[in-house]
């Protein structure tokens, strides 16, 4: 199948804008009314990890004039999407970002992206005003370190000048967001599709994908495949043929992270499940942020989680009770059953608080590594209980998983 | 608003430090977990309850705690 967003790539530089133009067309201005109306027929969702429909969120903003947030902060540690994207198809992203600031009377667009990908994308920006093509005035912000700082009150928080932290929601940033003022924030992948659904329109995208979940998608495969990379997908594609997308496993694989860090675990015999909520939910998954990483049968899925865990405590903002507590005491627990260190009651311990934790924070991080945590105990049951009886198996020192350093930034 | 209006106890997670006051002064609906923060009922406030509800909302040295009406409250929880 041909690629939509990733069309004309080639090599490791950048479309320009005059080859973009060639493949694509001029930047579409539709008026208010018919960009809804394509991107409610086109059934456009989120790319950002929520899936949140696109054209809802920009009914909730009524008439007001909006502030538009490009969010390309990409937090994920393993997502490398929207960084692939700004930096190297950056004008699809503008298109996305000027044709949704002409539909809403946006007259002010911010773009937050990792610093290294800036340049590429100012550099886009001074070609499009080299050509009289530049949007409404568009500020470029590096965005903050941190896991949650890509969740989008807390983008908002750092764009303020405040610590990158999520706030309680309601009120919704369509409804006060950034200054005070009715915000739309939307992921850069979101963007790009938006702006090729204004120009080819809502059939053309349903083409791809499935019926609940329309379109391609950018996925970001990881671990232990031959080609680690960002893929265009189409929805509904069994994970095994994702994999061979990339090149295949490189060896025996025990269990796949569908999602992200917040995502869950897969036993690898159920690999033959398309990529689409409606199919992964029932496993306890999503598509979330796109991701898909491999894991070995040469790793050990408790040490990885128990490691997971670990991380996912320290990226918490300490904010809320439940998870600046709960998520320690679960990477304790976890732990200590990775080491045959466990004590009497630790398994019902365990469950008591993935349940303790959820739906408790102003954000869904404890929620997404309860849920994380969760798919270990049912795909990793037998390892888990063998850990706990004999003590750290030989694959446990492996770490296949990528952690950064707590709170580090993203390089690019 | 009227009382008859059925309302529902509503936290803000970020304000709450877990004095734990409220568990004390309405068990009826407030739990407190593991760590000494509260869980409260979903369901709404039987109105026999409402004064109780609200001592707890009042002694909260926070401010974390309040009753919405349940509408608002549905809201704020998706």
């Amino acid at each position: 199948m041909s690629a939509r967003l990733l069309a004309g790539l080639s090599g490791r530089d950048p479309l320009s804008l005059e080859r973009h133009v060639e493949l694509h067309g001029p930047p579409p201005s539709l008026e208010r009314e018919r960009l809804l109306r394509e991107l409610e027929a086109a059934g456009l969702r989120g790319r950002g990890g929520a899936g949140f429909p696109s054209a809802v969120k920009a009914h909730n903003l009524g008439r007001r004039r909006p502030v538009l947030v490009v969010n390309g902060a990409e937090s994920e540690p393993m997502g490398m999407k929207d960084r692939v994207l700004l930096t190297r198809t950056p004008h699809l992203v503008l298109d996305g970002a000027q044709a949704a600031a002409h539909a809403l009377a946006v007259r002010e667009i911010v773009l937050v992206a990792p610093q290294g990908s800036l340049p590429l994308v100012a550099a886009a920006l001074r070609e499009r005003r080299a050509l009289g093509r530049a949007p409404a005035e568009v500020e470029l912000r590096a965005a903050a370190p941190g896991y949650v700082a890509g969740e989008e009150s807390a983008l908002l928080a750092h764009l303020e000048g405040r610590p990158a932290k999520p706030r309680v929601k309601p009120p919704l940033p369509v409804e006060r967001g950034l200054q005070g003022r009715p915000t739309l924030v939307h992921n850069a992948e979101t963007l790009a599709h938006l702006a090729l659904i204004a120009r080819y329109g809502a059939a053309w995208f349903r083409e791809r994908g499935t019926q609940e979940q329309p379109g391609t998608t950018l996925v970001t495969v990881a671990g232990a495949v031959q080609a680690p990379g960002v893929y265009e997908i189409d929805l509904g594609t069994p994970l095994a043929r994702v994999l061979e997308t990339a090149g295949g496993p490189l060896e025996e694989l025990r269990a796949l992270l569908v999602g992200g860090y917040f995502g869950a675990w897969l036993d690898a015999s159920d690999a033959h499940v398309q990529l689409a909520d409606i199919a992964l939910r029932p496993l306890g998954a999503t598509v979330g942020a796109g991701i898909v990483f491999a894991l070995g049968a040469t790793a050990c899925g408790v040490a990885e989680t128990a490691r997971l865990a670990r991380w996912m405590a320290g990226e918490s903002a300490g904010q809320c009770g439940p998870c600046a507590n709960g998520l320690p005491a679960l990477a304790d627990l976890l732990e200590r059953q990775a080491t045959g260190r466990a004590v009497q009651g630790d398994a019902d311990r365990l469950q008591r608080w993935l349940w303790m934790v959820q739906r408790r924070g102003a954000c869904h991080h404890p929620d997404g590594t309860a849920r994380m945590i969760a798919s270990a105990t049912r795909v990793f049951a037998q390892e888990l209980s063998d850990h706990a009886r004999r003590g750290p198996c030989r694959a446990c020192s492996v770490q296949a998983l990528r952690l950064p350093r707590a709170g580090a930034a993203k390089a690019a | 608003m009227s009382p008859k209006d059925p309302e529902r106890l509503v936290l803000d997670p970020i304000a709450c430090t877990g004095h734990g006051l409220c568990a004390e002064l309405f068990p009826e609906q407030i739990a407190l977990d593991d760590w000494g923060y509260p869980i409260l009922d979903p369901e709404t406030v039987p109105p026999a309850l409402r004064e109780h509800a609200l001592r707890a909302v009042k002694a909260c040295p926070t401010l974390a705690l309040r009753l919405e009406r349940a509408r608002a409250a549905a809201r704020a929880r998706s």
